[in-house]
């Protein structure tokens, strides 16, 4: 693998113009992307604008380009903004905080740091061995995956801000609180012991320190590039079902069952949610279509939390550094804040 | 040379190591290669985000997937 910026011109000026190339032909492609389906579908290939199966066809190619196009964009914003921040330097402001204030801090340290769940073991060691206290770590270990980048930019472009600063603010509530409760529940003694033993060794290397812009560039689009290889099947299985959903599911079923008046649409929401494990952006289009069919917010909220704040393989890697009882009370708390949020919101917002 | 690829054992770690085993092959130097997957060493070592990279017991790098001339050039950084 050679860097991309071997590639491009060695001035200034010529990588701001490489640059802006780049950035005038994602645009032009995200525009092209409906009337060049339309065209193929309906013009070239001569399928029926009305049939059931070409709007689903047209729904998932349309879809898949979409939502490709908008997460190269938002990972590479988000990674170049984030690069100036890192874990160290969150632990490093963590350090003295007390519960209480710490959480909130904790919350939003969550959300600018950049983080990725397979390194919650390390990060859980680091923070708690540096003496940052127990509920104040889970704060900013929930945060991480439940507000993250991705949901944002996503809901930002697909639902408009209104509802991607009631996902965000529910999201920081529910860190803050679920942190603060595990906290108050005195549950240090469901710690694996050796994380209080570890000591730690050697100075503490600062991942954001020393980079130039474009190892900042190199390093965003490498992001891109890993995150999409990463998450592409659940991307595809995700747009599938928003397609199916979107041509095949009548809109009475989910009014019927989990409709604005149904009592139990938030905690079967959360059901399903919590084992399945997806990215963000696997189930975008899922949410999306099944706003359409008329499923309450609160309820899709819920839904997308349950499934990017708690998965089976984060609880199989914490479980190296929590007992059972612990992850228990975790996923309990965590999962009961979001079913809330879920009643709340669709309390609040009415259908 | 005394390398250690520190990682739980992901898709990342595993590209880390092949990015240092080549950087290794083509610098010619004499070094030895270790994955290390405990998660209790990782943390001693103060890192927090998986991949690191460490020489000679000292981390050179955290957090990100290196491409195998950017190894290279941090290797020879060491070894001068």
């Amino acid at each position: 693998m050679s860097t991309l910026l071997e590639h491009l011109p060695g001035t200034r000026r010529g990588r701001g113009l490489a640059l802006l190339a780049g950035a005038l032909l994602w645009f032009g492609l995200y525009q092209l992307n409906e009337h060049v389906w339309d065209w193929l579908l309906y013009g070239a290939f001569g399928l029926d604008a009305d049939s059931r199966v070409t709007e689903t066809v047209h729904f998932f190619v349309y879809d898949t380009v979409k939502i490709v196009l908008l997460l190269t964009v938002i990972i590479f914003a988000v990674t170049f903004l984030r690069s100036y921040m890192s874990v160290e330097r969150t632990r490093q402001i963590l350090g003295g905080k007390r519960e209480g204030f710490g959480n909130v801090i904790a919350a939003g340290l969550g959300v600018v740091t950049p983080f990725c769940s397979c390194s919650a073991v390390p990060a859980f060691i680091g923070f708690v061995a540096a003496g940052v206290p127990l509920g104040v770590t889970f704060s900013f270990l929930i945060a991480s995956p439940l507000v993250n980048e991705i949901a944002i930019g996503m809901l930002l472009t697909l639902f408009g801000w209104q509802v991607t600063v009631v996902y965000v603010g529910a999201g920081l509530v529910i860190a803050i609180s679920a942190g603060w409760v595990i906290g108050r529940l005195r549950l240090e003694r469901f710690v694996e012991p050796f994380v209080f033993e570890t000591t730690l060794r050697g100075k503490v290397v600062d991942p954001s320190a020393g980079l130039t812009f474009d190892d900042r560039v190199q390093m965003s689009v490498e992001e891109v590039a890993s995150i999409l290889r990463k998450i592409w099947p659940y991307l595809l299985v995700g747009i599938g079902l928003g397609a199916v959903i979107h041509g095949w599911v009548p809109t009475e079923f989910f009014t019927t069952y989990a409709g604005p008046g149904s009592s139990f649409g938030v905690l079967v929401a959360v059901g399903i949610g919590v084992p399945l494990y997806s990215n963000a952006a696997g189930i975008m289009p899922m949410v999306q279509a099944l706003y359409e069919k008329g499923l309450p917010m609160g309820t899709l909220l819920a839904f997308m939390m349950s499934v990017v704040a708690l998965s089976l393989p984060e609880l199989i890697l914490l479980r190296r550094v929590l007992r059972p009882p612990l992850l228990v009370a975790f996923v309990a708390v965590v999962a009961t804040g979001i079913v809330a949020v879920g009643y709340l919101f669709n309390a609040l917002l009415g259908t | 040379m005394e390398i250690k690829v520190l990682g739980s054992g992901c898709t990342n770690c595993q590209n880390l190591e092949k990015a240092a085993r080549e950087a290794v092959a083509s610098l010619g130097v004499d070094a030895t290669i270790e994955h290390v997957t405990d998660p209790a060493e990782i943390a001693a070592y103060g890192v927090m985000r998986t991949p690191a990279l460490v020489v000679d017991d000292d981390v050179v790098m955290s957090g990100r997937v290196p491409t195998t001339q950017t190894v290279r050039e941090l290797l020879v950084a060491r070894s001068s």
